[in-house]
Order: structure tokens, then C-alpha cells, then sequence
């Protein structure tokens, strides 16, 4: 019997693994600032913002063992497709954040005698992590329920686990119904934690 | 990498013909949802910024609810949960005329219009409330006051995030594959499971999405030039 709670907890390193190699794109995004990278970060973002998630994992699915030379569990199939897909929308986050830096601060950064990375790692960045900070929880908040897809390649996550169940049982309404609450209440409580902290962190 | 690649998979055989189904079943789909979610978005989003309370409770929960829940489980919900309920005939009758298609529809539709819904109240709050103020001095009922005053402003002023909402609708409407909804991303699995050429297929449909989505949102920052309200959109054109 696969019960609720052991597929969240199943899920939960998925979740946070994801979270962190999504975080590692921040890096990424900040690229999209330099002149010779414009194009490049301009086109992943482009490219990955115009293409259904489902895509990408069916892609994932079939060019990853092509190119490994050997299967590879559904896990980490649906891990890179949803790293490589959200990592252009937090590109997009990141861009706007770093940008949303008054460019004053540059300026001084540089007049008190920062280099290019310095100004970049001492004064905007955190400045602009900040102004980020409620747009990645959203982001994170659609991660959590795309994590959902998942299950379309045999990956067994909560919606997975459901159609095993119902397959046995035969209950539905109950069962989809089941799901749908508990990933409302893990994505209402975290939209609720977004808006809490925009509101702490909006200048009064 | 021992991949063989054969592009002629695409215009030989049946691909071709199961390609432009595929995408016309898209089309449908997203159409019709996107019509529907619409409607939804646009009562709920009204109905989030009116004074009677228990319709604002209502459109709050229609928009917490739906939103917050992934597309997947919707789709599971109205395909394989709610007709069983349903009278006989009514069932009978649905599974006659493409049930998966009509789940599809609605899952994605009641889905995107709670998106909307937030899109739009957002837009309604952004107008001055001085305009709902003149619109109640000027004698104007509650409902005209929406209907003539602040609706036609707010559904200019949310185009570019609409759009990018309606992108959305576009790309989510590949999840209905999971219900076998036979749309473009289903075809593509089917050119797949033929010709075992995954990635010539993929290509083919990944275009296909990239042309769409292009497209729709270089004609969307048309319109929105075209409807911009003089001194209201500041800082326009920004296509998302």
C-alpha cells in the first residue's frame, strides 16, 4: 500500500534537489547581462519559454540514454528536463532582479575602485537577490506542481502513485480529489510564505 | 552516439497528415479552452474586486483552488472522476462525442481561468479608484459601472501579461496527452512509436510549438500597440 505521506516523502529530495540545481542557475541568469552571452542566454530563454514542459521531458527521455549510451531511471530523466527548463524561467527572473538595481550603484562601485566581478558579487547581487526573492518562491511554487508531470513517464510521484491506487481501488473522485488537496495545501501555504515575505521586504 | 538520423520519417508515411491533426486538435483545444477560461477569468476577476463579500469568498476560492492545484491531477479529476457521477444518458452521450476532448477542455479552461482571474484583478486594481468613484457619482449601477468604465480599460491594460497567459494555455494544453487527447505532443509519440525516430519527431513538434508561440506573441504586441490607451501604458511594448 503506497500511502499519501510516503510519496511526499519520496518526492521531498526530488523537490529539494531540484531547488538547489535550479538556485546553481542564478549564475546563468547574471551571464545574460554581458554583451557576448546576450544572444546565447537570450535564445535558451527564448527557445525554453516557447516549448510545453511535456516536450522537454519527452525530449530528456529519449536523447539523455542516447547520449549516456545507457538507460537512466525516470528520476533523473525528469530532474534535467525540469532543471534545464526552469533554469530559463529563473534566467528571466535573475535578469529582471539584477536589473531592477539602480544603476547609481554601479556607478559608485566602480568610482570606489570594484572591479567588474567584484561590483557584481559585493553590491548587486544581493541587492538584487532580494528583489527576487518572492518571484522564485512563485517560480518554485510552479516547479512544485509541474513536478507533477513527472509521473507521464512512469516516475512514481504523488499523481503516479494515485493512478496506481485508483487502478486497484477504483475510487476516483475520492482519490484525484485527495491529491488535489494535498498539493493545494503544500502550494497554498508556500504562495502564502511569498506573499508574507514581499510584503516584509517591500520599502513601506 | 550511434543514432541514426533519418529526417525523411517526417514527410514520408503518415507523419505528415498526423502532425497537422495534431496540431489543428491543439488549435481546438486551446481555442476553446482559452474561450471558457476567458469567461471565468474575467466574472471571477470582477467578482474578486466587488464589496458583496460572499462573492468575492466565492471567486477566491474558485481561484485559490484551481490555481494552486497542478493542471495533471485536473485533468486526471474531470476525465476519470467526474463523469462516473453523472447520469447514464448524459455519459453515454459524452463518451459517444470525444469525452477526452471535452475533459480536456474543461480541465484546461476552469484551470487557466483562475490564472486569469488573477491577471485581470491585478489589471482592475492597478485603475484609479477615482474612476469607480465618478462611474457610482455619475448614477451608474455597479454592474454598468464594470461594464462600461472599468473592464474596457482594465482588459487593455493586462494584454501583455494576458498574453503571456494565453502562451501558457497554449503550451499546457500538451498535458492533455496524458487523457489521450490525440493534440500535437500525442502525435508526435505516435510518429515516435512508429518510425522510432524520437528525435526527428520531437524536433518536429518542439518547431511546431516554437513557431505557435512566436507567432501568437508577435501578433499579440501588435494588438497591443494598436489598443494602447494614450498616457496609461507606460513603459509598453515589453512583449512579456
Amino acid at each position: 500500500m503506497i500511502s499519501g505521506l510516503d510519496v511526499i516523502w519520496r518526492n521531498l529530495p526530488f523537490l529539494m534537489i531540484q531547488g538547489f540545481l535550479g538556485f546553481g542557475q542564478f549564475v546563468g541568469g547574471t551571464i545574460r547581462l554581458a554583451i557576448p552571452a546576450i544572444v546565447l542566454g537570450f535564445l535558451y530563454v527564448e527557445f525554453f519559454r516557447g516549448v510545453p514542459l511535456v516536450m522537454v521531458i519527452f525530449w530528456m527521455w529519449f536523447v539523455v540514454p542516447i547520449a549516456l549510451h545507457r538507460p537512466i531511471p525516470e528520476f533523473w530523466v525528469a530532474l534535467t528536463a525540469f532543471v534545464i527548463f526552469e533554469a530559463a524561467y529563473l534566467g528571466e527572473i535573475v535578469r529582471a532582479g539584477v536589473q531592477s538595481v539602480a544603476r547609481g550603484q554601479v556607478e559608485a562601485a566602480t568610482a570606489v575602485g570594484l572591479s567588474g566581478t567584484q561590483t557584481m558579487l559585493f553590491v548587486v547581487l544581493p541587492q538584487a537577490l532580494k528583489n527576487m526573492i518572492p518571484s522564485l518562491v512563485t517560480q518554485f511554487i510552479v516547479l512544485f506542481k509541474d513536478t507533477s508531470l513527472a509521473s507521464i513517464i512512469g516516475f512514481m510521484d504523488l499523481t503516479k502513485a494515485a493512478q496506481v491506487v485508483n487502478n486497484r481501488e477504483v475510487r476516483p473522485f475520492a482519490l484525484y480529489l485527495f491529491i488535489a488537496v494535498v498539493y493545494w495545501v503544500c502550494t497554498y501555504s508556500m504562495s502564502r510564505y511569498a506573499r508574507y515575505v514581499e510584503q516584509r521586504l517591500s520599502p513601506a | 552516439m550511434n543514432y541514426t538520423f533519418n529526417w525523411s520519417v517526417l514527410w514520408t508515411g503518415e507523419s505528415g497528415r498526423w502532425l497537422l491533426s495534431g496540431l489543428i486538435v491543439t488549435l481546438e483545444l486551446s481555442a476553446l479552452a482559452w474561450l471558457l477560461a476567458l469567461v471565468l477569468g474575467i466574472v471571477s476577476g470582477a467578482f474578486r474586486t466587488v464589496q458583496f463579500r460572499p462573492l468575492r469568498a466565492l471567486a477566491t476560492f474558485y481561484v485559490e483552488f484551481f490555481r494552486n492545484v497542478p493542471l495533471l491531477v485536473w485533468m486526471f479529476f474531470w476525465y476519470f472522476a467526474v463523469p462516473p457521477l453523472l447520469p447514464e444518458p448524459i455519459r453515454e452521450w459524452m463518451f459517444d462525442h470525444g469525452l477526452e476532448f471535452w475533459a480536456g477542455v474543461l480541465a484546461l479552461g476552469v484551470y487557466s481561468g483562475a490564472r486569469f482571474s488573477e491577471v485581470l484583478r491585478s489589471g482592475i486594481q492597478s485603475i484609479p479608484k477615482t474612476q469607480m468613484e465618478a462611474a457610482a457619482a455619475s448614477g451608474l449601477t455597479t454592474f454598468q459601472a464594470y461594464r462600461y468604465v472599468i473592464l474596457p480599460v482594465a482588459l487593455r491594460l493586462i494584454i501583455p501579461p494576458g498574453t503571456n497567459e494565453s502562451l501558457n494555455l497554449l503550451k499546457n494544453s500538451s498535458v492533455a496527452l496524458t487523457i489521450s487527447v490525440a493534440e500535437l505532443t500525442f502525435q508526435t509519440r505516435q510518429i515516435e512509436t512508429y518510425t522510432a525516430k524520437a528525435i526527428e519527431a520531437l524536433t518536429a513538434g518542439t518547431v511546431i510549438y516554437l513557431v505557435l508561440c512566436l507567432g501568437l506573441a508577435s501578433i499579440m504586441s501588435w494588438i497591443e500597440r494598436r489598443t494602447a490607451i494614450p498616457g496609461l501604458i507606460t513603459g509598453g511594448g515589453r512583449r512579456r
